[in-house]
């Protein structure tokens, strides 16, 4: 249909495959636990919604949209669910290290 | 091109993935890339078009397998950290290539364009009680396989128990992981119910809905939101065995009053196909979940 919304969507891709790069980059160089977590999570949200947003552009199916949009919504969830966890779990260990120095 | 690019990409990186688990320095990396392989593979069965697998692969293979492994690290932490030795990686070389020839052999005539066995399952569809041909052909044309394949998921708990893992002390869990929990696995149980339900007509079916709840229930337990779930109680050894259960019962009445062994009569094979299989994704869901969970502190007095 809609040439238009063709070229729109290819700015929402290349931003969540930017997102997608960066994000792996910076689990990889990062030097602390918190840092990484950060970028992960931010490859999960924004990278993965604005391809979301990208395809659904493309296809222009509302229905296959709104399946890609509540799995978006599962990965935001369970991402900053478990980025919390994990960043908890790393202050326990960093607080029981400071402990058994002391 | 893109095609070829994006699969020879993903090949390249399942045999990348593959070394990195057999020669990882350490055993918990080995296992975290064993989980990455998992996922990857879904990702190929994918796109070879095969979702049943994708699914089965995606739950059982990366995720339930990831957590088996992990828990069995945590149990038995290895004594030295393994340096792969020139033998072993010779022996590690020659038996992929001694069954080379045989998988060779297996996928060569799949490029010699269509295939018999498709149009054979297409042709007897009608008959078959559902309408996707992967069901059709797990639940009643080969339902021999699956019934067997039911038995080697009760086998492999059985020699689970026989390794006598010492009880857990699990970590008590954060208020915001029992939040997490209690809106997951109700999650999970009601896409495990909508795999079950779909696997008629589409992809889906009792081991992927199996799985999905058996990871249900190892949430839970992981958690502390279920009690102590155990092979010794009869009230889960039940439902463990139902889906065998009622496999081999059908089984047996159709080789006595029907056209034989497992042979669905056509107008009953809807309802027969849907109670096996929802039999066998309850058994599959409590295998998996006793195999991966199962606390068999009863194992020692």
């Amino acid at each position: 249909m809609a040439e238009w919304l063709w070229w729109l969507s290819w700015p929402f891709l290349v931003g969540g495959v930017f997102f997608f790069i960066a994000g792996s980059i910076g689990i990889l160089r990062f030097d602390d636990a918190y840092s990484r977590l950060h970028a992960l999570t931010k490859a999960d949200t924004l990278g993965l919604g604005l391809v979301v947003l990208g395809l659904g552009l493309q296809r222009g199916d509302v229905r296959q949209f709104g399946v890609m949009l509540l799995i978006w919504l599962l990965v935001i969830a369970s991402g900053a669910t478990a980025c919390q966890l994990l960043a908890r779990y790393e202050r326990e260990q960093e607080d029981a290290r400071t402990s058994a120095d002391d | 091109m893109t095609e070829w690019l994006v699969d020879s990409g993903l090949g390249l990186a399942l045999l990348l993935l593959a070394a990195a688990t057999l020669y990882a320095p350490r055993l918990y990396t080995s296992v975290v890339f064993f989980m990455g392989f998992g996922l990857l593979m879904a990702i190929v069965w994918a796109r070879l078009g095969a979702a049943d697998l994708a699914l089965a692969e995606a739950a059982i293979g990366a995720g339930l397998t990831g957590v088996l492994l992990m828990g069995a690290l945590r149990e038995h932490p290895p004594r030295t950290e393994r340096a792969p030795r020139p033998r072993s990686l010779l022996w590690a070389a020659l038996l992929p290539l001694a069954v080379l020839p045989l998988l060779v052999e297996a996928i060569l005539p799949l490029s010699g364009g269509a295939q018999p066995l498709p149009a054979q399952v297409d042709a007897q569809l009608a008959y078959s009680g559902v309408s996707h041909p992967v069901t059709a052909v797990l639940l009643n044309f080969r339902s021999w396989d699956t019934l067997l394949e039911l038995l080697v998921v009760l086998f492999a708990l059985l020699g689970t128990r026989q390794l006598a893992l010492s009880s857990r002390h699990p970590h008590p869990p954060w208020p915001l992981l029992l939040a997490w929990c209690r809106w997951l696995a109700p999650l999970a149980f009601l896409l495990g119910a909508y795999l079950l339900w779909r696997g008629a007509k589409a992809p889906g079916g009792a081991f992927q809905a199996g799985a999905l709840w058996a990871s249900a229930i190892v949430m839970l337990r992981l958690n502390g939101l279920l009690p102590t779930v155990s092979w010794r109680d009869w009230r889960l050894r039940l439902p463990a065995l139902l889906g065998v259960t009622v496999f081999v019962l059908l089984a047996v009445a159709t080789w006595l009053w029907g056209a034989g062994w497992l042979v669905w009569p056509p107008g009953a094979a809807k309802a027969l196909i849907l109670l096996v299989e929802l039999a066998a994704s309850v058994g599959i869901a409590i295998t998996l979940a006793l195999l991966v969970m199962g606390e068999d502190r009863e194992l020692r007095p």
